[in-house]
């Protein structure tokens, strides 16, 4: 039905003038802006409704209380943002945070790193070697948070096994305050650790050869190659890579559910766990307390995106 | 002399970081062989003393597995094959037809694709629950229909496209849908088979949404249900890493023979 209408209408303009690269004439051209306007609005109307409305309505579910049922109660202004601000539990919220995405980036972006290094100068493997890196994306946390809890497991897991084989003593991966943000961690490091391999890999890929064989002429290897040549004209994906890394831990969701929920003690309850704990886990919807949190996590992801725009935009400005 | 031992080293070095990366699929796969007494020895053991496939096989008793596969298959189809079609009308809007405020109204996509999604899961669960929508598969994928991440890596490829050809095109009278049809999709299959293969991996995975919207295990999505194999009574672990290792078979696949275009998804995806 669209399409004989749409076929229709775009055919009968083409007697239209046909100069330059204006091969349209003012008739055919308003019908382009219907048809264009036409083929935006799937994706428009979806937007509107479930992303546009929804920012809308977090904005004002902050502002209000709530009944019981998680609906929005009585306009309460800044109460919301001023209990969060000063509940010492939404600082551990926040220090949580900063420290998980610390441990899964930081560990997440050296290691591609080191790998991709490893693999430039062995071109004939790095195809095997690639794959097998890229492997665990095939995982989603929820699949990759079970097979670690079994990992994991203190009395019949493969971590303590092997570290039992070592003479060191059983830790309890999940239970213990201090290691379970560690051992999330971990898992997520590994869940992600092939998209960092694979997103370097193609930056190396990208650097002219010449490049490197010129570098080997004067005498550069190895470290040398990789400190003066190689990472530095790795710059742009490894910019991008942090950023990405950051934007995916901040959003980390599944292997806080699966393996902590948020425990023991609070002790992996990030900022998007602590939004779903407010919404559904404690019995009590306090969707409004949620919805500030939800705000605080929207500001923290727009600054990361803005730092990667400004320093894109100044990147291309210069190439 | 010492050039070759530090190339030595770096096999060492590649060669353990490959094996601890593969290590837990292996666990996971040989796991669900294993059979209890195996991973149940202390120190657990890394092969497989016999072959177990009673896991593979109850795996489906202990959790509706088959129609979780179902569900998970649908989901991840339609939301799929929805983002692909609105994502290449919406992206042939911007990279081929003049019209007033396209800047603009293409910026409005962009800024979407900075919202996380966790962001906006509250409102959109009490919508998706207000329509009466919850536990049901249009609830399932109802918010992920349309996604600005498809239109930004389409307008990409479809920028490339020579402006010499559809002009030609356009001039010998052939309308925009038949210009896209016949000419210009034929030419953009890598960039689509990227934004299938991103789109079904990322909707395919999907944990938040399935496990706030649905709660009958008969709706439920793979993910859901092999979460809980865990948390069931008798938590029985060659029965949960059968259902992982049967939950990851498809995407794994997608890895494996789609490498390419997954490069190429994650790298306009993640430049959001």
């Amino acid at each position: 039905m669209v399409s004989s209408t749409l076929t229709t209408a775009s055919t009968k303009g083409t007697d239209a003038s046909t100069k330059g690269a204006d091969v349209v004439g003012p008739r055919r051209r308003q019908r382009e802006f219907f048809i264009a306007w036409l083929f935006l609005l799937p994706s428009l109307v979806g937007l509107g409704i479930f992303v546009f409305y929804p920012l809308v309505r977090s904005v004002y579910l902050s502002v209000h209380g709530n009944d019981i049922f998680g609906g929005a109660g009585a306009y309460v202004g800044a109460r919301n943002y001023a209990q969060m601000l000063a509940s010492p539990e939404f600082r551990q919220v926040l220090v949580n945070t900063l420290l998980f995405t610390l441990l899964t980036v930081v560990p997440g972006v050296l290691g591609a790193l080191a790998v991709v290094l490893l693999l430039e100068t062995r071109i004939r493997a790095t195809r095997v070697f690639r794959t097998a890196f890229a492997i665990p994306l095939a995982f989603s946390a929820a699949s990759a948070s079970v097979v670690f809890a079994v990992i994991y497991n203190p009395a019949i897991g493969v971590a303590n096994g092997v570290l039992g084989q070592l003479g060191i003593d059983r830790i309890g991966w999940l239970t213990d305050p201090s290691i379970a943000l560690l051992s999330v961690s971990i898992t997520t490091v590994w869940m992600q650790f092939g998209f960092g391999v694979l997103v370097l890999a193609a930056g190396v890929g990208g650097i002219s050869p010449t490049i490197f064989e010129a570098a080997r002429l004067d005498g550069a290897n190895g470290w040398r190659l990789a400190r003066s040549i190689t990472i530095p004209l790795l710059g742009p994906q490894l910019f991008f890579l942090v950023v990405v890394s950051t934007i995916h831990a901040l959003q980390s969701f599944g292997q806080i559910h699966i393996l902590t929920k948020g425990g023991p003690d609070g002790a992996t309850t990030t900022l998007v766990y602590s939004i779903y704990q407010q919404a559904f886990a404690f019995g009590s919807s306090n969707f409004g307390l949620a919805s500030a949190q939800a705000l605080v996590l929207l500001l923290i992801v727009l600054a990361c995106t803005a730092v990667q725009f400004g320093v894109l935009e100044r990147k291309v400005h210069y190439s | 002399m010492s050039r070759r031992i530090s190339g030595a080293a770096g096999w060492v070095v590649l060669v353990v970081a490959a094996i601890g990366v593969l290590f837990p699929v292996y666990y996971a796969v040989v796991g669900s062989v294993m059979g209890p007494r195996d991973l149940a020895s202390y120190p657990p053991s890394l092969l497989p003393h016999s072959l177990h496939l009673d896991n593979l096989r109850d795996v489906f008793t202990v959790i509706p597995l088959g129609r979780q596969y179902l569900n998970s298959v649908l989901q991840a189809g339609l939301i799929t094959l929805s983002q692909l079609v609105t994502s290449v009308l919406a992206a042939y809007a911007f990279a081929f037809l003049p019209f007033r405020w396209r800047a603009a109204v293409f910026g409005i996509f962009l800024t979407t694709l900075m919202v996380p999604w966790e962001a906006v899961i509250l409102p959109n669960y009490l919508l998706i629950s207000g329509w009466g929508l919850a536990d049901t598969l249009p609830g399932l994928v109802l918010p992920f229909l349309v996604n600005a991440f498809g239109v930004f890596l389409l307008r990409q490829s479809f920028l490339q496209f020579p402006r010499e050809l559809r002009d030609a095109a356009r001039v010998d009278g052939c309308s925009h849908l038949r210009f896209l049809w016949r000419i210009l999709l034929p030419l953009q299959k890598p960039a689509l088979a990227a934004t299938a293969v991103y789109v079904f991996l990322s909707a395919w995975n999907q944990y938040f949404w399935p496990l706030l919207i649905t709660s009958t295990p008969t709706m439920q999505t793979l993910q859901i249900g092999i979460t809980q194999l865990r948390d069931a009574e008798a938590a029985d672990p060659g029965l949960i890493l059968a259902g992982v290792t049967l939950s990851v078979l498809p995407t794994l696949a997608l890895v494996i023979f789609g490498q390419r275009f997954i490069v190429r998804g994650l790298v306009a995806g993640s430049s959001r």
